[in-house]
């Protein structure tokens, strides 16, 4: 079996249990309903403070929905014994990592639609005038996160104090992330085109160059415990 | 040897202090207030220090499984953050007086205190794993992917803070520097890498035991 069929069946394996179950899109998604009101009480009516503070929430708002996700990412597999199935896998174990990765972004980037849809619609923001650069931006942002967030899940789901544990790793490890998209959202929305965020959009994509490397060269060593 | 480092250390300190205070003038602008950085440049060097270290043996004790690399990853990585609050802390005290704030978000001081938080998580996660051997592979794989972080971090706050508002207030400092403030530096710098060493080897002795038992 080759490499890439490997990594996609794990990646087809997980979207399926997803599907059948609908366990974390529907929780995710509620609880993203849920953030826009919270940040709404949490900054009042005007229009004006809400607008300016809108790619910060956003973002804040993604990373929260990618901390309860993400986290779950390998949950599943401590049940009947998938870990060690996973582990006598034979091939290269990056494989895995690779479908998981995968599946965590499609699953973040689904959430993620939502999350903009909603705000377009509650805070009155034009979203589609630099819908096609945002994308750009959402995605690489997204593959950082995924990718940082899916290793260090699989590191976590073995370790007690879980829950605390994964956000208290990943999110100092993500704050450059966080700059990077938040920043390039902003000049975005105001309406700058995208040649003014390219350092943004290379620093991303160079996170996550290295972020992804990084989860391919050590996700064997986490896979054994 | 532990011993004797430790004795060197603290000679050094000694002179340390006797440069910082006694042979070093004061300097022209900040007066006496600016004799804070002979504790907070040698503090932060070592920070640096010690988490290169930490990579040094994340890498090693992926590659080799040799208990003694995860040692002293964890051991580097307890006196780095000990010396990087240090930073924090001396910079905070010297930021009041010249800066007229305890804590400003520029571009040095944020990406200190994200580093700071980077290994913090990385203590906490090595004190909540008890097989000393499943720790030191997860720590590993954390401390690797902190040390890769830190120049993504650096330029990420850099671009931020350059974004928002030029960096004026950085410190002031002499430049180029007298040669005597550089030389009582350098006393300080090698006083607490002579430090560094003493903790480190004491350190790793301690973390060596506890696993004997």
């Amino acid at each position: 079996m080759t490499y890439a069929r490997r990594a996609w069946i794990i990646f087809y394996k997980d979207l399926l249990v997803e599907r059948r179950s609908k366990e974390q899109t529907n929780a995710l998604l509620f609880f993203c309903l849920l953030l826009l009101f919270l940040f709404q009480f949490a900054l009042g009516p005007d229009r004006d403070r809400l607008a300016a503070a809108l790619p910060g929430l956003l973002w804040l708002g993604f990373i929260l929905a990618g901390l309860l996700g993400l986290g779950r990412s390998f949950l599943a597999e401590r049940e009947n014994d998938c870990w060690e199935g996973l582990r006598l896998t034979p091939g290269d174990k990056s494989a895995i990592y690779l479908g998981k990765l995968a599946g965590n972004c499609v699953l973040m980037t689904a959430v993620e639609i939502v999350l903009v849809v909603l705000f377009g619609v509650f805070y009155n923001v034009d979203l589609w005038t630099p819908a096609a650069p945002l994308a750009l931006v959402l995605a690489l942002g997204t593959i950082g996160l995924a990718a940082v967030g899916t290793l260090f899940a699989a590191m976590t789901t073995q370790v007690r104090a879980r829950e605390l544990l994964f956000p208290v790793l990943l999110l100092p490890v993500q704050v450059p992330l966080l700059l990077a998209t938040v920043s390039a959202t902003q000049a975005l929305l105001l309406g700058q085109p995208l040649a003014d965020v390219a350092h943004w959009l290379k620093l991303l994509a160079g996170a996550d160059a290295v972020y992804v490397t990084i989860g391919l060269l050590t996700f064997e060593f986490v896979l054994e415990g | 040897m532990t011993r004797a480092l430790g004795w060197l250390a603290a000679l050094g300190l000694l002179a340390g202090l006797v440069a910082g205070f006694g042979y070093a003038p004061r300097e022209a602008v900040q007066g006496n207030v600016q004799r804070i950085m002979y504790l907070h440049v040698p503090s932060v060097l070592t920070a640096y220090l010690a988490f290169g270290l930490v990579l040094l043996g994340s890498i090693a004790y992926l590659a080799t499984r040799r208990p003694g690399w995860d040692r002293l990853a964890g051991s580097a990585a307890e006196i780095g953050v000990l010396f990087t609050g240090l930073t924090i802390v001396s910079g905070s005290i010297w930021g009041k007086p010249t800066w007229g704030t305890w804590w400003t978000w520029d571009a040095r001081l944020t990406s200190t205190a994200v580093l700071f938080c980077v290994y913090v998580g990385y203590l906490l996660l090595r004190s909540l794993i008890d097989d000393p051997e499943a720790r030191g592979r997860y720590a590993a794989v954390v401390g690797i992917l902190g040390a890769v972080n830190i120049p993504i971090v650096h330029f990420s706050v850099k671009w931020w803070r350059a974004l928002h508002q030029p960096s004026t207030i950085l410190g002031p400092e002499p430049s180029p520097i007298d040669p005597a403030i550089g030389l009582a530096l350098f006393v300080n710098w090698l006083a607490f890498t002579l430090l560094f060493a003493y903790f480190l080897s004491r350190r790793i002795e301690i973390a060596r035991l506890e696993e004997q038992t």
